[in-house]
């Protein structure tokens, strides 16, 4: 079974984000990291393409030819990477990005494509479904349990109310929940054998996309306005010493919830 | 001059049109001439009255979906309207489960871009969509250039519901066509989690707890402190995934945006992720041993303290009186 998992890079969510003040893109010019939410993805590939012959195949779109993020998910284990990277892709949005993954993924000819429910970074949350509808495919979204049984896909998805068990055919599309498996940690044996797997870096034109259909232009939207929000102000502060609960109660009080 | 015409993609649920279905239908309302609501299931025409209640005139009626996940068949649905020749100059789709879904689908069928995780709408001549990024510190302003219709996939609490006295919408059937490969995904069994009392997003008061609880046993008393305060039991992310209780119960970017008119923080350290999903709330308490923990910075009330200490007390306190 083939496995494509889609991986995003992003920038370091530990540090300070910022939009570029002319493009208003997002600043993507430092190192890239894994997106921790397709820690998941990449391991749930891993648990179930783990047969004779089965792959796990990494598929990323990001500037600057990026492949430490790929890196990381290669040392988890996936057997090769396919990487999308092309100065005409700068300023993308969702629906851009899913062609060129869409692009990429039908390469790779998978049984089965997972993704995370949304990314860190950009979270519009909309590629799993705009994947599916160019692949052709069924799709699931917000799976919190995943098995395959013979050309099935059987999920747990997350609904409103508690879960649904939903099931399709493969090929299928399905985003996974953090929580989904438990990531591993790449060992040092893992990181080793990454640095000699396979990337293949190809460019819009490789993938039979032409550059209007992508990148800034093909957005068709723009940010025309970014101010900084008001912050709330804080209140008081109490240093409990006994006194916390009763503080909180004619606090109740006061507002009349009590 | 206001827009033409907008439709909602309205999600009814067994007591009516969803919450976040009302507050679309009430922004719609105010900024367009023409309001249709798009509604799936085995009933809809029975949900006419109360969709008109809040400002759809017409509502397209895609019928049951039966085991079908709803994004395909809903899309689908729309897309033929449209290819049909009747098309809105926008669409508001709730950012929920199928929500998203349908409005992924759609968008890759029409070839139309979305703008999602939408705060506020303004109609200007055209339509412009607020954003809040980096959890909630910076508000961005966003339009689409290019040719409708225009897809927003909308937050909850961003409107306000308000019932405008409509009459029942008319009925127009609109049938998904057939969908192929992408529609063989089925739901096989459903399970309903048990909740007591408000739903989490309805609810004036809501307690959360966070990771600062110590252990899934000690969540309790988030429960017991709700059921006292006749509210809604929360939580962070940490403690959902961790296991300690379900996806439902999280307040955040990826969870639930609330806005009570109580909110209370317990053990909760208040990271970007989880404040954007509450700081809109009326009154906000937190209670946290750290006197550092940024959630301070947003509560009108702040207990620097033990919740082993001041949830028990306080507890106590409210059983007392
Ligand atoms: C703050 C912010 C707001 C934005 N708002 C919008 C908007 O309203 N509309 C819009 O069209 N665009 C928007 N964008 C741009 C959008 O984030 C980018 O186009 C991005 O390339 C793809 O969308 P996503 O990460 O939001 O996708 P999501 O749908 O959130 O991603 C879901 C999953 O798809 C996979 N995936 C996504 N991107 C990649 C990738 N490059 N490589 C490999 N796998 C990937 C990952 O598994 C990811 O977890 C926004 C960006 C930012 C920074
Ligand atoms: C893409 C993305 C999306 C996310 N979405 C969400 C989201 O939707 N919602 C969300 O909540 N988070 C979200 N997060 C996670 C978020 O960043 C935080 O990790 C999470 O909110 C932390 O949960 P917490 O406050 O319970 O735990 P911690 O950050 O560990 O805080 C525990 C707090 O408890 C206090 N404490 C410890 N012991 C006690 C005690 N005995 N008495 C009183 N106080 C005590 C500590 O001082 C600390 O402040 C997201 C993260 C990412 C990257």
């Amino acid at each position: 079974m083939n496995v494509v998992v889609c991986v995003k890079q992003i920038p370091d969510p530990a540090a300070p984000s910022a939009l570029d003040p002319t493009t208003h893109n997002l600043d993507r010019t430092g190192k890239l990291i894994l997106d921790d939410s397709d820690a998941y993805g990449v391991e749930m590939g891993l648990q179930l393409a783990s047969g004779e012959g089965d792959e796990v195949i990494l598929v990323s779109m990001a500037p600057g030819g990026e492949t430490s993020g790929l890196r990381t998910a290669l040392a988890m284990g996936a057997a090769r990477a396919i990487l999308i990277s092309d100065d005409s892709l700068a300023g993308s949005d969702a629906l851009g990005t899913a062609k060129v993954l869409a692009a990429a993924i039908k390469r790779a000819e998978p049984d089965l494509v997972l993704t995370a429910t949304e990314s860190t970074d950009g979270y519009t949350g909309t590629i799993p479904a705009q994947i599916a509808e160019l692949l052709g495919l069924p799709s699931i979204t917000f799976a919190k349990k995943i098995a395959i049984d013979g050309s099935t896909v059987r999920v747990e998805r997350q609904t409103e109310a508690g879960y649904d068990e939903v099931e399709s055919p493969l090929p299928a599309v399905v985003s996974v929940t953090a929580g989904v498996v438990e990531p591993r940690y790449p060992s040092f044996k893992g990181i080793m054998a990454a640095k000699s797997k396979p990337v293949d870096v190809v460019t819009v034109a490789d993938i039979g996309l032409e550059a209007g259909q992508v990148g800034a232009t093909g957005a068709r939207q723009e940010i025309t306005d970014v101010s900084k929000v008001e912050a709330r102000a804080g209140g008081e502060i109490v240093v409990d010493d006994g006194n916390g609960a009763a503080r909180i109660v004619t606090f109740l009080e006061e507002l009349k919830v009590i | 001059m206001p827009v033409d015409t907008v439709w909602v993609v309205a999600e009814i649920t067994e007591s009516g049109p969803s919450s976040i279905t009302q507050e679309l239908l009430s922004k719609a309302r105010s900024i367009a001439t023409n309001v249709a609501a798009i509604a799936w299931g085995p009933d809809t025409a029975s949900h006419a009255a109360a969709l008109g209640e809040y400002g759809a005139t017409k509502v397209y009626d895609v019928g049951a979906v039966g085991e079908t996940l709803p994004g395909v068949p809903v899309a689908g649905a729309i897309a033929a309207l449209i290819e049909g020749g009747d098309t809105p100059d926008a669409l508001l789709v709730p950012a929920s489960y199928d929500g998203r879904d349908v409005a992924g689908r759609l968008s890759a069928k029409l070839d139309r871009p979305v703008l999602t995780n939408v705060v506020g709408l303004s109609e200007n001549g055209g339509l412009s969509s607020e954003h809040t990024l980096f959890g909630g510190t910076v508000a961005a302003t966003a339009h689409f250039t290019g040719e409708g219709p225009q897809i927003f996939v909308v937050r909850a609490k961003s409107f306000t519901a308000e019932p405008g006295g409509g009459g029942a919408a008319e009925v127009v059937s609109a049938p998904a066509p057939a969908a192929g490969a992408t529609g063989t995904a089925k739901v096989t069994a459903r399970h309903v989690e048990e909740r007591t009392g408000p739903k989490l997003d309805e609810a004036a008061v809501i307690v959360s707890g966070g990771r600062g609880l110590g252990s899934a046993d000690k969540y309790e008393m988030i429960e017991e402190l709700a059921r006292l305060l006749h509210g809604a039991a929360g939580a962070s992310r940490a403690i959902v995934d961790a296991g300690w209780v379900p996806y439902a119960r999280q307040v955040g970017q990826t969870g639930k945006t609330v806005k009570p008119n109580l909110y209370v923080a317990c053990g909760i350290s208040g990271a970007t992720q989880h404040l954007v999903g509450m700081k809109g709330s009326k009154n906000i308490v937190a209670i946290n041993k750290d006197q550092d923990a940024p959630i301070f910075s947003v509560a009108d009330l702040g207990i620097v303290g033990n919740v082993h200490d001041v949830l028990p007390a306080l507890i106590e306190a409210l059983k007392n009186r």
